[in-house]
């Protein structure tokens, strides 16, 4: 715009005090900023369930510790499964740059798959101790294990929903400018939890496993 | 049980006739008289067929500018149940002494305090600030809308929600008797088995997503929608203020959210994360809810602090005195805020190490606190004051909320905090600094922004009543309380033995008295200004000879703010196009790209309330059928993908010429 190089006007010359040909700014422009900020708000709910944890997760009440409960191969598997998916995500991000609106869908639907294979190895390991008697209930380690672990599971969870939802619109619309930056914004979530899970994976499961 | 009971606590969940409160005369009447007042509105509304125009101009409306005023209507509905609250308080602690047991019994006063601290910061002080947010940042910004207005309407509408979820208490089972922080492990499901907690719960659940949402909101627009030339150190300081806020918000209201969740969980599911049992850490409850908590009070008092130095340097027909210094004191509170919330805990236990740090770093906050107030002093220092009413309830500010804040510095000595702590002293220091702060910030924003809104100014006789009576009122109801909390009398006790104490709860009763009468005033102002408003009518837009953008349009500005996008030289950009000699441009107007409004924020907010009624309430079907519609309609309007408009140049001509006709014929 040629407004700033008004700024150093002399007082003789006439200032300009409004944009007279405007082009009109679309709509999604401050959408990924937004989002952003919205995530690191998501952030702080983990930055606080870490917290938690970080407080309540020696607090075994006499109860199993990680080392007695957790199955590092399967949340190994499983950390497999998120990571793909990460990947996959990425492919597709790279199609929709390409314009390949069926390889696109391909790569989400590769995504959401590997996102449904997290979640079910997930729900296998809580059933499973729940049904050793380690449920949430059990001890406060045991409460901020299942609330980290869920949130993060719920997030996948939520984050598979939308994923279907955005198919069906790329399918129904094709690669068009919102649905793209909608892709981008599931793309910033998914990598997001991705980054989340990594710290859970340490944090809650290696560490855990050490003590 | 027979399978008909079965059925029946299906349906009902653990709701019954007992929890109705026919048994409590005081919520019978109040019932009553809410029952016929509202029916009456509702009456009214339907004859004069107003319902229609409602939905479409207001309930529905992504103008942030109604927003604004939705928000600001709602605080005002809440204080008058807030300040009820408040004043029957206030009459219990004059009467309850020896033998007298007044007519509050406990677990009714419980409550009432509680619902008081609740409602006045989530239902009306929150409101307030957002709601001015709301009205000024885009206008002062020079933009056209929010950056996602949909969403500006959907916050609205969850923190309405929230508020009705608190009002629903009232008359259907009850509300928390823990205090407005609910800390367990009094909160727990073992300390208190009710819906109380529960209500609580769900009501600040439901307004926190409408309160992180326009925090993400306004920190977008003002980030990525000012206008050409205004760079960060241009911007009013109001909107630095919001900026800041906004940055509070996001940065600490999802741990508000965590908190409650895990304390749901606590209740709802049996975990174990603030009993006293297996494990669990109610302390843990006591640090997170203050990493929200002390930034929250921040959140609050730095628009006020925009609206003062808004406010000082219009009516000193100033420039603001060092806004650098004053930009950067906001920032470093913004900052400090976050290192500080320990202090709300001294008595915890941490250890002098930690007590001392916490200690400090609340003392280092008064400074950049003084210097602001030393900057207000400086623009008022040889400026041309004009004691409008916003002029006076900065004036009255200054000397009140400096006051407060050195109170709050005594405080902030952890040995004397051992003393202070849950003593009357520290309710007298923080209504001091909230009323005396953002309160009065509040009552100077609506005076100074109701002609903009609105196109004529308020009553200025009832505003000066309205001042005087809250300002007196204020120091006659917490001065008692500063010399009983410094003989040792705790908060939230409903009845007291030793007599001699009983004629500072009288005087402080008077004072709540003052107050009732200078909310009064405000009420009768808004009525009386309404039916004179031909003479106080603003035709210029700019009654008090403003200097930022938002005196550049029309009051009420148009649905589009600014026919151009203004470009901005300097601070004080509508000051500064005022001395370069501005004409309004009268042609060549285009089209403006406007959104559309919709529905979807009031239904999904309708739709959480059944939500948490069913939660509260155990109605797990409710919840279960509540929940699945919000999800399926928030997809369903993501499928809406035709969401804006074309404001035709011709119709943008008309709106501008008839602002002319109205300059002309003045």
């Amino acid at each position: 715009m040629s407004a700033h190089s008004l700024q150093a006007a002399t007082p003789a010359e006439e200032l300009a005090f409004h944009v007279t040909e405007e082009e009109h700014a679309h709509p999604g422009a401050s959408t990924m900023l937004g989002f952003w900020i919205y995530l690191m708000s998501d952030c702080l709910i983990f930055a606080v369930l870490f917290a938690t944890y970080g407080v309540l997760g020696r607090s075994y009440a006499a109860g199993p510790s990680g080392a007695d409960l957790f199955d590092l191969p399967l949340v190994a598997l499983n950390t497999a499964m998120l990571l793909f998916s990460s990947i996959t995500y990425g492919f597709a991000m790279l199609e929709m740059e390409r314009n390949r609106k069926s390889m696109t869908l391909l790569w989400l639907a590769i995504t959401g798959l590997f996102g449904a294979a997290f979640i079910y190895f997930e729900l296998y390991e809580f059933a499973h101790l729940i049904a050793e008697g380690a449920g949430p209930q059990r001890s406060a380690f045991l409460s901020s294990f299942f609330a980290l672990v869920g949130t993060h599971g719920l997030h996948v969870t939520v984050g598979i929903v939308w994923l279907v939802t955005l198919m069906v619109q790329v399918a129904q619309r094709g690669l068009v400018e919102d649905n793209k930056r909608r892709l981008m914004c599931l793309s910033l979530f998914w990598h997001f939890l991705d980054v989340v899970w990594i710290g859970v994976f340490t944090f809650v499961y290696l560490m855990g496993v050490l003590q | 049980m027979s399978p008909n009971s079965d059925f029946w606590s299906f349906v009902f969940g653990r709701l019954s006739w007992e929890s109705i409160p026919l048994h409590e005369p005081i919520l019978v009447v109040t019932f009553i008289a809410v029952a016929l007042g509202g029916a009456a509105v509702v009456g009214a509304m339907t004859y004069f067929r107003v319902w229609g125009y409602l939905w479409k101009e207001w309930l529905t409306s992504i103008d942030h500018k109604r927003i604004g005023i939705m928000y600001i209507v709602l605080a005002l509905i809440m204080l008058l149940r807030g300040f009820s609250d408040a004043i029957m308080m206030r009459a219990q602690q004059a009467i309850a002494f020896g033998g007298s047991e007044g007519y509050l019994p406990p677990h009714h006063y419980d409550q009432i305090f509680t619902a008081h601290g609740v409602i006045m910061i989530f239902f009306v002080a929150m409101p307030l600030v957002t709601g001015l947010m709301n009205f000024v940042v885009p206008l002062q910004i020079g933009a056209r809308d929010v950056a996602f207005p949909f969403l500006n309407n959907f916050s609205f509408w969850m923190t309405t929600a929230g508020a009705v979820i608190v009002m629903m208490s009232l008359f259907v089972g009850e509300f928390a008797q823990t205090g407005w922080l609910a800390y367990p492990p009094l909160s727990g499901i073992e300390g208190s088995p009710g819906v109380g907690v529960d209500y609580y719960i769900w009501a600040l659940q439901v307004a926190g997503i409408g309160t992180l949402l326009s925090g993400v909101n306004l920190i977008a627009t003002i980030v990525k929608m000012r206008a050409p030339g205004m760079t960060m150190m241009k911007l009013p300081v109001f909107t630095w203020t919001a900026l800041c806020t906004n940055v509070l918000i996001v940065a600490s209201f999802p741990v508000l959210t965590a908190v409650l969740a895990l304390l749901s969980l606590d209740r709802y599911v049996g975990t174990n994360f603030f009993t006293n049992d297996l494990g669990g850490n109610p302390m843990m409850y006591i640090n997170l809810i203050w990493i929200w908590g002390h930034p929250e009070v921040y959140i609050l008092i730095l628009p006020a602090f925009g609206v003062f130095s808004e406010v000082t340097s219009t009516f000193c027909s100033k420039r603001l005195f060092g806004y650098t210094s004053m930009v950067y004191a906001t920032v470093v509170i913004t900052i400090l805020s976050y290192l500080v919330w320990l202090h709300h805990f001294f008595t915890m236990g941490s250890g002098a190490s930690v007590n001392s740090f916490f200690g400090i770093t609340t003392m280092i906050i008064s400074i950049p606190t003084g210097a602001k107030i030393f900057n207000w002093l400086f623009t008022m220092f040889r400026g041309r004051i004009r004691f409008e009413v916003p002029m006076m309830w900065t004036v009255g500010f200054m000397v009140t909320f400096v006051v407060g804040g050195m109170t709050g510095v005594m405080l902030a000595v952890p040995p004397a905090d051992f003393q202070f702590h849950n003593s009357l002293f520290l309710i007298a220091h923080f209504h001091n600094v909230i009323i005396g702060g953002v309160v009065f910030g509040m009552f100077a924003g609506i005076a100074y922004w109701f002609p903009k809104a609105f196109g004529f100014k308020l009553d200025p006789f009832w505003g000066k009543m309205s001042f005087w009576f809250w300002l007196i009122g204020f120091w006659v109801a917490f001065m008692p309380l500063y010399v009983l909390g410094l003989m040792g009398v705790t908060r939230r006790v409903n009845h007291f033995d030793d007599p001699s104490l009983q004629i500072w709860f009288v005087i402080a009763a008077f004072g709540a008295v003052l107050i009732a009468i200078g909310i009064a005033s405000f009420l009768i102002q808004l009525v009386v200004s309404f039916m004179r408003r031909e003479q106080l009518r603003d035709v210029t837009g700019d009654p008090w000879d403003g200097r930022t953008l938002e005196w550049s349009t029309s009051s009420p500005p148009p649905v589009y703010n600014f026919a151009f996008t203004p470009i901005i030289h300097d601070h004080d950009a509508w000051w500064d196009m005022k001395q370069r000699g501005y004409t309004r441009p009268l042609h060549g107007f285009r089209p403006i790209h406007m959104p559309k409004n919709t529905g979807t924020g009031i239904i999904l907010a309708g739709l959480s309330i059944a939500f948490s009624f069913g939660m509260i309430w155990y109605m797990w079907w409710l919840a279960a059928l509540t929940f699945a519609a919000m999800i399926v309609l928030s997809i369903a309007h993501t499928f809406n993908y035709d969401r804006d408009y074309f404001i035709p140049a011709d119709e943008v001509n008309r709106t501008e010429q008839s602002r002319t006709a109205l300059l002309a014929g003045e």
